[in-house]
C-alpha cells in the first residue's frame, strides 16, 4: 500500500531512530528529534519501536490512504482529524480506505509523529530510513515530503494484523482502540518542565555570575533553530579564557558557547565534531522536552549530576517496557 | 584521563598535543576499542581524544542494577587501553588527490599566498609537496581533517564564513587541510578543487577517505579536472 502526500505541511520527514555506528565517518545518527514519542507511536501501530515514521513539524500534512492502514499519532499535539472529526493522539486509530489524515493547529509542542502499521517502506541507506537533510540522502529522495509524494508502507505486524481485525467490524472512517499509553508518558512537553544540565568540559571557565545565569535565567529558544540545533537567547555568558580549543567530539544535547555569549544545544541533525567550549550537556531523558520546544518558547535548565541523570534515563527505559506489556495485556483481555 | 561526555559518551584523552605520535596512539586506541565490540556502543577518534558512544539501558540490562553505566563503561575501556600492545599500528591506505588550483576554484589562494609572502604558484608547490595523513573525519559525512600541512601556507579561518562552498573545494584552516565532501556552509580559506566523490551514501565504505589514511595532493589543469569530473557522471 502507499499514502498519498495532497500537502506536505510544513517541514515532514521520514525518520527512524537513526543512523549508528557511522560517526567516524563524520555521519551523524540523524533521526527523530523526539525518539521516545516515534517509539510510544511505533508500538502503538504494532511496529518495531525503531521502524521509520513521519516527523511533523507545527503544520502538519494531509495524506490520502488509498487502502485501510492502523496509525498512531503521538508527540506535538498537531489537532488530527479525519473527515473533519477529531481523532485521539496516544491510541492506534483504523483509518478506513478513501478518507484523509489531516491536522490543524498546533496547540502544544512542537514535532508531531505518525506511525502506520508495516512502517513508511522507504529504501534503508546506511543502515537506516531516517532523512538527512544536510546531505541529501536518506527518507524520501534526502528531502522532506512534497505534494504529489507516494510513501510506500511494509507489512504490518501479527498483533497489528489482529487490532485491524478487531476494529475494522465498526463502519466508520476511523476506529480507535481502547488501549493506550498514559498521557504522561506520550506528550512531555508541559509549560513548567525544567531540562536536565550535566556540566561539560569548560563549565568551570564560566565566570561565577555567568554561572550562576545559566540556572537562574530563562533562556529563550531563537528562530535560527532548527534540527541541527537550538541557539538560545538569553543573557550573555562570558567565559574565562579557554586554552587553545581543537575540534573535539560532542553529541545529542552538547551545550557549545561561540564568542557571542549565546549558548548552542546540539540536537539530532548535528556534526559530530565541534571547536567551540561546551558548557553543559542536556540530560538524554529531557531530549525528547528539548525536542518539544518551538522558537520563542522559553527554556529553565536545572543542574543534575551524572548518577541521577543515567538512572532517570534507566528508569524510563524500564517504564516503557513495563508500559508496552500492559498496553499488549489490554489490548488481549477481550 | 576518562572523563564523562553528557550521559551517553565518554572521552579518553590520548595525547595533549595535535602530533604524529599522538595521531598513532589514537589510531590504536581506537582501533582496541572497536575489537571489544561493546553492544551500543560506537569508537570515534579526535585529534587528541577518542570519543565512545553508549547507551546506558543497554549497559545496565548486563551489569549490576546498582552500578552507574558510566563506570561500567569506563572500567571496560580503562583495562583495554591498559592491555594495548606496544607494536606499531597498521597504517591505512594510499591516496592521490587532483586538485584544479586557483581560479575560480580557488578564491582565497591570492590571500594564502600573500599572508605567506610566497607566490600562487608557491603555495601550490608546497601545498601539493607533502605527505598528509588523515586524523580523523568530523563536521560533514566524509569531510577529512588532515594534518601535515606545510607551516609556511597555513592559514586561519576566513573572519566570516561562506554561506555556500561547493562540494570537492580544497581549503586551509590554520594548520589544517582538507576537502568540503559536500556543498555546504565554511569558513576555510579555498585553494582548489578536486573531480572526486568524498562521500556517497550508496557506496561502500560511504566516504573515500578514513582516519589513517595516506594522501597526497596532485596539480591538474581544468582541462582534466572536467575530463575527471565526465568521468564520474
Amino acid at each position: 500500500m502507499t499514502i498519498r502526500v495532497l500537502r506536505p505541511g510544513l517541514l515532514t520527514t521520514v525518520q527512524d531512530t537513526g543512523r549508528a555506528g557511522l560517526q567516524s565517518c563524520g555521519i551523524g545518527p540523524g533521526g527523530a528529534m523526539d525518539s521516545l514519542a516515534l517509539r510510544l507511536a511505533n508500538i502503538l501501530a504494532g511496529n518495531a519501536s525503531d521502524a521509520a515514521g513521519l516527523e511533523l513539524t507545527l503544520t502538519g500534512p494531509v495524506l490520502q490512504f488509498d487502502t485501510d492502514a492502523l496509525i498512531a499519532i503521538t508527540g506535538a499535539a498537531l489537532s488530527p482529524t479525519i473527515s473533519g472529526e477529531t481523532i485521539p493522539a496516544g491510541r492506534a486509530v483504523l483509518v478506513r480506505a478513501g478518507n484523509d489524515l489531516a491536522f490543524g493547529a498546533c496547540t502544544s509542542g512542537c514535532r508531531g509523529y505518525l506511525a502506520v502499521a508495516g512502517g513508511f517502506d522507504v529504501p534503508v541507506i546506511l543502515g537506516s530510513r531516517a532523512t538527512n537533510l544536510g546531505a541529501h540522502f536518506g527518507g524520501v529522495h534526502g528531502r522532506a515530503l512534497c505534494t504529489g509524494d507516494e510513501l510506500p508502507v511494509g507489512a504490518p505486524s501479527d498483533d497489528a494484523e489482529r487490532l485491524v481485525r478487531r476494529l475494522a467490524a465498526a463502519s466508520r472512517p476511523w476506529v480507535a482502540d481502547h488501549a493506550g499509553f498514559s498521557r504522561e508518558l506520550v506528550s512531555r512537553h508541559g509549560p513548567d518542565g525544567f531540562v536536565r544540565l550535566l556540566p561539560g568540559a569548560q563549565s568551570d571557565h564560566l565566570s561565577v555570575p555567568s554561572g550562576r545565569a545559566l540556572f537562574e535565567s530563562s533562556f529563550r529558544v531563537s528562530t535560527k533553530s532548527d534540527r541541527m540545533g537550538y541557539r538560545l537567547e538569553g543573557p550573555p555568558l562570558t567565559l574565562a579564557p579557554v586554552v587553545e580549543m581543537t575540534s573535539e567530539a560532542v553529541t545529542w544535547g552538547t551545550m557549545q558557547l561561540p564568542p557571542d555569549g549565546q549558548p548552542i544545544i546540539l540536537l539530532a541533525d548535528r556534526q559530530t565534531t565541534g571547536g567551540y567550549p561546551v558548557i553543559g550537556h542536556v540530560a538524554t531523558v529531557d531530549l525528547p522536552l528539548l525536542a518539544q520546544r518551538k522558537p520563542g518558547d522559553a527554556i529553565r535548565f536545572v543542574s543534575t549530576t551524572l548518577a541521577s541523570a543515567q538512572r532517570a534515563l534507566v528508569d524510563r527505559e524500564r517504564a516503557i517496557v513495563t508500559a508496552t506489556r500492559a498496553l499488549h495485556a489490554q489490548r488481549t483481555s477481550e | 584521563m576518562i572523563a564523562p561526555l553528557g550521559d551517553t559518551a565518554l572521552v579518553v584523552r590520548v595525547g595533549a598535543t595535535i602530533d604524529e605520535s599522538t595521531r598513532r596512539q589514537v589510531l590504536a586506541v581506537v582501533r582496541a576499542l572497536a575489537a571489544l565490540r561493546l553492544p551500543g556502543t560506537e569508537v570515534v577518534p579526535g585529534f587528541t581524544t577518542v570519543t565512545v558512544h553508549y547507551d546506558p539501558a543497554i549497559v545496565l540490562h548486563d551489569a549490576q542494577d546498582a552500578a552507574m553505566p558510566f563506570d561500567v563503561v569506563a572500567a571496560q575501556v580503562a583495562a583495554a587501553i591498559a592491555a594495548l600492545p606496544d607494536a606499531d599500528v597498521n597504517d591505512g591506505n594510499d591516496f592521490e588527490i587532483p586538485v584544479c588550483y586557483g581560479g575560480e576554484f580557488g578564491p582565497d589562494l591570492d590571500h594564502v599566498a600573500s599572508r605567506a609572502r610566497l607566490s600562487a604558484q608557491e603555495v601550490v608547490e608546497r601545498h601539493g609537496a607533502n605527505d598528509y595523513r588523515v586524523c580523523l573525519l568530523g563536521f560533514l559525512p566524509g569531510f577529512a581533517y588532515l594534518g601535515g600541512l606545510d607551516p609556511a601556507i597555513a592559514t586561519p579561518r576566513r573572519d566570516s564564513p561562506r554561506t555556500a562552498v561547493a562540494a570537492g573545494s580544497v581549503g586551509i584552516a590554520g594548520m589544517q587541510t582538507g576537502v568540503y565532501p559536500l556543498d555546504s556552509p565554511g569558513g576555510w580559506q579555498l585553494i582548489g578543487r578536486s573531480p572526486l566523490e568524498f562521500f556517497d551514501p550508496l557506496r561502500t565504505p560511504p566516504t573515500l577517505l578514513a582516519a589513517g589514511d595516506r594522501v597526497r595532493f596532485r596539480a591538474i589543469d581544468r582541462a582534466e579536472f572536467d575530463r575527471l569530473c565526465a568521468r564520474r557522471a
